[in-house]
C-alpha cells in the first residue's frame, strides 16, 4: 500500500452532477445491453450518488464507472474502468460503463492518440478509484464510530472487524458522496491487484455482436437531414463554380451550396491540418438520395497550384535523398573517416507509399448549431481540439458547444483531424436543422491525411572482425522528415550520423498509426539483418552484442537517447527463447527476427513463413512486448495481434498512388487491404512481468513486424525486399 | 417511388421508396436498423452482409426492388437474444477492436457454417476473404467460427 497525495488533478474530485444523463438513466441503459435476469431485475438500482467526476454508486452497490477517452478499437473502454475499479476495490460484475462526453473540467486528456491513454490516465485513474474507496470507508467510520485506519474492503463490501460492522458500497454511497475529499489516499500494492492483469471482455461485446446503435454512423434524430460534401478531385485544385438548380430538383434534395469551413480569421487548432476549406455540400432527406445528387452534380475546379503525379513525388524525394542537408540530426565520432577504415561496407535503400487510414467506419458527424448553442455527435479522437476551433468558426461560447464522442470504427490516426465536424457544424448553421454528415468511401479515400511516402537509405561499416564500427540513416518524407535520431543504434555504434529532411507536396498528409515507425522500423530491422549477415553473425546475438555496448559502454551520454536498452535486449531474449530461434524452424518454413522501440513500448517478434507461389503464408508470428504492467491481457493481446496483421498487411499489399493530383486508388476494388486467409495463422504474445507502470499497446506491434517480415521473405526467396507494398498486384476478392 | 412489403426479421414492413435504393439505405435510413454497415457501397467489404433467405448478400448491391418477398435477416434478427452460437463465439473469443465490421463478418459466418457445418481452415479463410477487417481481428474470426462450428455440432 502507498499513500499518495490527492492533488493532482483535484478538480475531477469536486462532486459533479455536471455528466451528460441522470444516473437512473445509466442504470437503465446497463440492462438495455443484455436480457436482465430476474435477480437483475430485482436489482435495479433507486438511486445513484456521484462520488466524483468518475464514478457513480447505486443504493444496491452497483457502480457506474465513466471511461473518459475517445474508443477507436483500442479498447480503453474496458481498460481504464478496469483501473479505477481495482483501486475502488469492486466486484468487476457490478460495474457498467459508459463513455464520458468531453468535459475539460473534470477530465485531462481526452484524447485517442499515441498509445497514451493508458500511460497518461493511470495514475488519474487509480486516483478516482482510491479517492471513493476512501471516502466509502470514512462514510463507515462516521456512521460505526470507528477509526477508519481499521476498516477493511474487498469486492465492494465494507468490514470493521473489532466491532464486527459490515456494508455494502450502496449502503454507504450516500453518506460517502457528502464526505470531504481526503487529502491523502492509498494506493493497492501491485500484489493486491484482483481486476488489472486479469483478462476481462469488451464491455461493449453483447452490443457489437448484435449491432445495436454506437457508432457515429448509426446516429438518428428528430428532423435529421443527411448531408454529404464534394471535395476537389485532385490535390492542387480548388472550388470554382457549379450549376447546381436541376439537382436541387432531385427528390428528396434540401439544398445544395458552396460551403467554406475555415474562413479567414478562423483560429485553427492542429487537428484541423488536412481539412479543405472550400467544399460543396448536398443536403437531403436520406443518404442514397444524397448519393445519387452528388453523381449527378457537375461542379467546375480550377487548378491552384502544382497537380503532382506518383512519379514527380518519388524523383523528387530521391533527388532529396542525394542532397546532402546542411546540418546533421545527430553526429557521434567520425563517420566519414571510419566508413573509409572499414573493412567492409553496405549501403541500402528502402521506400514506402502514401497510405490512406481507410477506417471502415467512413469519417462521419452529427451538428444540431442553433443561434445559441451548439450540439455535436460523433467519432473523433481529438474532442478538445474540435471544440476550440468551434468556438471560433461558431463564433460562440465554450460552454454553450457540447461535444459526445461515439465508439469509432477504426482511428489509426485519421481522426485525430476533425475537419469533418466542423464541417458538419457549418452545414448544420447553415441549414438551420439537425445534419449528420456522411463521407462515402471514395470521399473518405481520395481526401488526404495520408501516411506520407517516405525514402530512407542506409550505411554500416564493419571492421575486419564483423563489428559495426559505422552507421548512417539518412530520411526523407513527404511533409516529413522520418528519421528518429536517437533510436537505436544511436548509442551503440561509436561513429554514428542520423540525417533527415522533408519534401513539401500539396498533398496532405498525417499521423497514421505509429507515424515514421511505420516504416523506419521495418527499412532499419532488415538493414540490420543484412548487415548482420555480412558480419557472419547470427541476427539476433548481432542486436543483443550492440545492446550489450549501449548498456555497458554507451556511445555519447545515454540519456540523449530515447531508449532503455536493458528492456529492449529484455523483448529480443524472450523472443528468443518462445519461439526456439536456434532449432524452433520447422520444414520448409524461413524466419525472420525484428525488434522495435516507439510509444514508450518494446516489441520483439519472430516470423514464421512459408511461400505458396508469390504469396507468403505466414505461418506464426512470436511477440515478444514490455509495456510495464498490462491491465487487460485478453484485450492486449488483441491489440498486439491487430498491429502485427495491420503492419503485415501493409507492407505486403497497400499503396495509395496518384495521378495529376488525383488519387488513383478510390475505393476497395483498387485499394488492397489485408485479408482473412493472407493474416498469419497464428499469432503468439508474450509480456514482460516487470510491475513498471503501463505504457501503450496501440501502435507498438506494428511497426518491427514489417522488418521480421522482410528478413522471412528474404529467407525463402533469396530475394531482399525494399520497397513496399512487397505485392502489389490485385487480388481477386471472392 | 414506389410501395414494398418485406419481410425482416420475421416482421412485414411496409415502405414507400425510390426502387434502386439499396436495402444497406433501406435497412439503415428508412427502417432504423442500423447493424447493418456502410463500408464502401462496391461489395469489396462485406459489413454490409445480410441473409436473403439462407444466403449472405451485400445489402449495398442489392436494390429493394430485387427482394421481393424473400426473408431478409439482418443482425438484428439473427437471434432473439444475442445467442446465436456465432454470437456467443465472438463474445468468448472477444474478437472485435472497434467492432465496426462485426455484423457483417457475423452474418457471413453464420451463412456459411449453415451451408458447410465443419469447415477446414482453407475454407473458413475463402469464404471470409470479403470481409475486411480493419482492426486485424481475423485469427480471432478464424477461431470465433471453429468454436462455433464446433458447439453447433455438439
Amino acid at each position: 500500500m502507498t499513500l499518495v497525495k490527492t492533488s493532482y488533478n483535484r478538480r475531477s474530485f469536486l462532486k459533479s452532477s455536471a455528466l451528460a444523463g441522470g444516473g437512473m438513466m445509466l442504470g437503465f441503459s446497463w440492462l438495455a445491453s443484455c436480457k436482465p435476469s430476474p435477480e437483475q431485475l430485482k436489482s435495479i438500482p433507486k438511486e445513484w450518488f456521484d462520488i466524483n467526476g468518475f464514478l457513480k454508486i447505486a443504493d444496491n452497490g452497483m457502480v457506474t464507472i465513466m471511461s473518459p477517452n475517445p474508443e477507436i478499437g483500442q479498447n480503453v473502454k474496458t481498460a481504464m474502468p478496469m483501473i479505477i475499479a481495482e483501486e475502488l476495490d469492486i466486484d468487476w460484475d457490478d460495474v457498467t460503463v459508459e463513455q464520458a462526453p468531453l468535459n475539460t473540467e473534470i477530465f485531462t486528456r481526452q484524447l485517442a492518440g499515441g498509445s497514451q491513454s493508458i500511460r497518461h490516465g493511470w495514475e488519474a485513474l487509480r486516483m478516482a478509484g482510491a479517492t471513493a474507496r476512501q471516502m466509502l470507508i470514512m462514510a463507515a467510520a462516521t456512521a460505526w464510530q470507528v477509526p477508519a485506519s481499521e476498516i477493511t474492503t474487498k469486492a465492494g463490501v465494507i468490514t470493521h472487524e473489532g466491532s464486527k460492522n459490515t456494508a455494502g458500497y450502496g449502503e454507504m454511497a450516500s453518506a460517502a458522496a457528502a464526505v470531504d475529499v481526503p487529502e491523502e489516499v492509498p494506493l493497492k500494492d501491485a500484489a493486491d491487484f484482483t481486476i488489472i492483469g486479469t483478462d476481462r471482455k469488451n464491455v461493449d461485446g453483447p452490443k457489437i455482436v448484435t449491432g445495436q446503435p454506437m457508432f457515429g454512423l448509426d446516429i438518428q434524430e428528430e428532423g435529421m437531414l443527411t448531408a454529404m460534401i464534394i471535395h476537389p478531385p485532385a490535390f492542387g485544385m480548388a472550388y470554382k463554380s457549379m450549376d447546381a438548380e436541376a439537382v436541387k430538383a432531385m427528390p428528396g434534395i434540401k439544398d445544395v451550396f458552396p460551403i467554406d469551413v475555415y474562413p479567414e480569421g478562423v483560429e485553427k487548432q492542429w487537428s484541423d491540418g488536412g481539412g479543405i476549406a472550400k467544399l460543396v455540400a448536398v443536403v437531403g432527406e436520406s443518404t442514397w438520395q444524397c448519393m445519387q445528387a452528388k453523381k449527378a452534380l457537375t461542379v467546375e475546379w480550377e487548378v491552384t497550384s502544382e497537380l503532382q503525379s506518383s512519379a514527380d513525388h518519388d524523383e523528387a524525394l530521391t533527388k532529396l535523398l542525394n542532397t546532402k542537408p546542411k546540418q546533421a540530426a545527430r553526429e557521434d565520432g567520425n563517420v566519414a573517416k571510419a566508413f573509409k577504415n572499414a573493412a567492409q561496407v553496405i549501403e541500402r535503400t528502402y521506400s514506402a507509399p502514401f497510405l490512406a487510414h481507410n477506417t471502415m467506419e467512413p469519417m462521419n458527424f452529427f451538428a444540431h448549431v442553433t443561434a445559441d448553442e451548439a450540439k455535436l455527435r460523433g467519432p473523433i479522437q481529438t474532442p478538445e481540439f474540435l471544440e476550440k476551433t468551434l468556438v471560433s468558426v461558431l463564433d460562440m461560447p465554450l460552454e454553450k458547444i457540447d461535444i459526445m464522442m461515439t465508439r469509432m470504427g477504426g482511428g489509426f490516426g485519421r481522426r485525430l483531424y476533425g475537419h469533418f465536424g466542423v464541417e458538419a457544424a457549418v452545414i448544420s448553421k447553415k441549414m438551420q436543422a439537425p445534419i449528420k454528415l456522411v463521407y462515402t468511401r471514395e470521399d473518405d479515400m481520395t481526401q488526404g491525411t495520408y501516411r506520407p511516402s517516405y525514402k530512407v537509405r542506409y550505411k554500416a561499416g564493419l571492421d575486419e572482425k564483423g563489428s559495426l564500427i559505422a552507421w548512417q540513416v539518412r530520411g526523407v518524407g513527404t511533409n516529413d522528415d522520418l528519421v528518429f535520431e536517437n533510436r537505436f543504434p544511436a548509442g551503440a555504434v561509436d561513429n554514428y550520423l542520423a540525417e533527415k529532411q522533408l519534401l513539401e507536396t500539396n498533398v496532405t498528409t498525417g499521423a497514421w498509426r505509429a507515424p515514421r515507425s511505420n516504416f523506419i522500423a521495418g527499412a532499419e530491422q532488415a538493414f540490420m539483418d543484412e548487415v548482420a549477415e555480412l558480419a557472419k553473425k547470427d541476427p539476433i546475438e548481432f542486436r543483443l552484442e550492440l545492446f550489450d555496448r549501449a548498456i555497458n559502454n554507451p556511445v555519447g551520454d545515454p540519456e540523449t537517447n530515447d531508449y532503455d536498452p536493458k528492456r529492449y535486449a529484455g523483448v529480443l531474449k524472450l523472443v528468443k527463447e518462445k519461439a526456439d530461434w536456434t532449432n524452433g524452424k520447422k520444414g520448409n518454413t524461413a524466419r525472420g527476427v525484428a525488434s522495435y522501440y516507439c510509444h514508450n513500448s518494446y516489441v520483439a517478434q519472430v516470423l514464421d513463413l512459408t511461400m505458396d507461389g508469390d504469396t507468403p503464408k505466414i505461418e506464426k508470428v512470436w511477440c515478444a512486448v514490455d509495456c510495464g504492467i498490462v491491465i487487460n491481457p485478453l484485450s492486449a493481446r488483441n491489440q498486439i495481434e491487430g498491429g502485427i496483421i495491420d503492419g503485415i498487411g501493409h507492407a505486403t499489399y497497400s499503396q495509395l498512388t496518384f495521378k495529376d493530383g488525383k488519387p488513383e486508388q478510390e475505393n476497395f476494388d483498387t485499394y488492397n487491404l489485408i485479408r482473412n486467409g493472407q493474416a498469419p495463422k497464428e499469432i503468439e504474445t508474450f509480456f514482460v512481468d516487470n510491475g513498471i507502470d503501463p505504457t501503450g499497446l496501440g501502435e507498438p506491434s506494428l511497426p518491427p513486424v514489417i522488418g521480421a517480415l522482410a528478413n522471412a521473405l528474404y529467407k525463402s526467396t533469396g530475394q531482399r525486399y525494399y520497397h513496399q507494398p512487397f505485392i502489389s498486384e490485385r487480388q481477386v476478392v471472392g | 417511388m414506389a410501395n414494398f412489403n418485406l419481410k425482416i426479421n420475421g416482421e412485414t414492413q411496409q415502405l414507400e421508396v425510390d426502387p434502386t435504393t439499396p436495402m444497406l439505405w433501406v435497412l439503415r435510413d428508412h427502417l432504423k436498423l442500423v447493424g447493418t454497415k456502410y463500408g464502401c457501397g462496391v461489395a469489396q467489404c462485406g459489413a454490409c452482409t445480410i441473409h436473403l433467405g439462407d444466403t449472405a448478400v451485400r445489402s449495398c448491391q442489392l436494390p429493394i426492388s430485387a427482394v421481393g418477398d424473400q426473408e431478409i435477416t439482418t443482425i438484428e434478427g439473427l437471434s432473439e437474444n444475442g445467442d446465436h452460437p456465432v454470437q456467443q463465439a465472438w463474445i468468448e473469443e472477444d474478437v472485435y477492436q472497434c467492432g465496426y465490421c462485426q455484423a457483417g463478418q457475423i452474418m457471413n459466418a453464420s451463412a456459411f457454417l449453415k451451408s458447410n457445418p465443419n469447415p477446414t481452415d482453407a475454407e473458413i479463410e475463402t469464404a471470409m476473404n470479403g470481409n475486411i477487417c480493419r482492426c486485424g481481428t481475423y485469427t480471432r474470426i478464424k477461431k470465433a467460427i471453429k468454436k462455433a462450428a464446433t458447439s453447433e455440432n455438439a
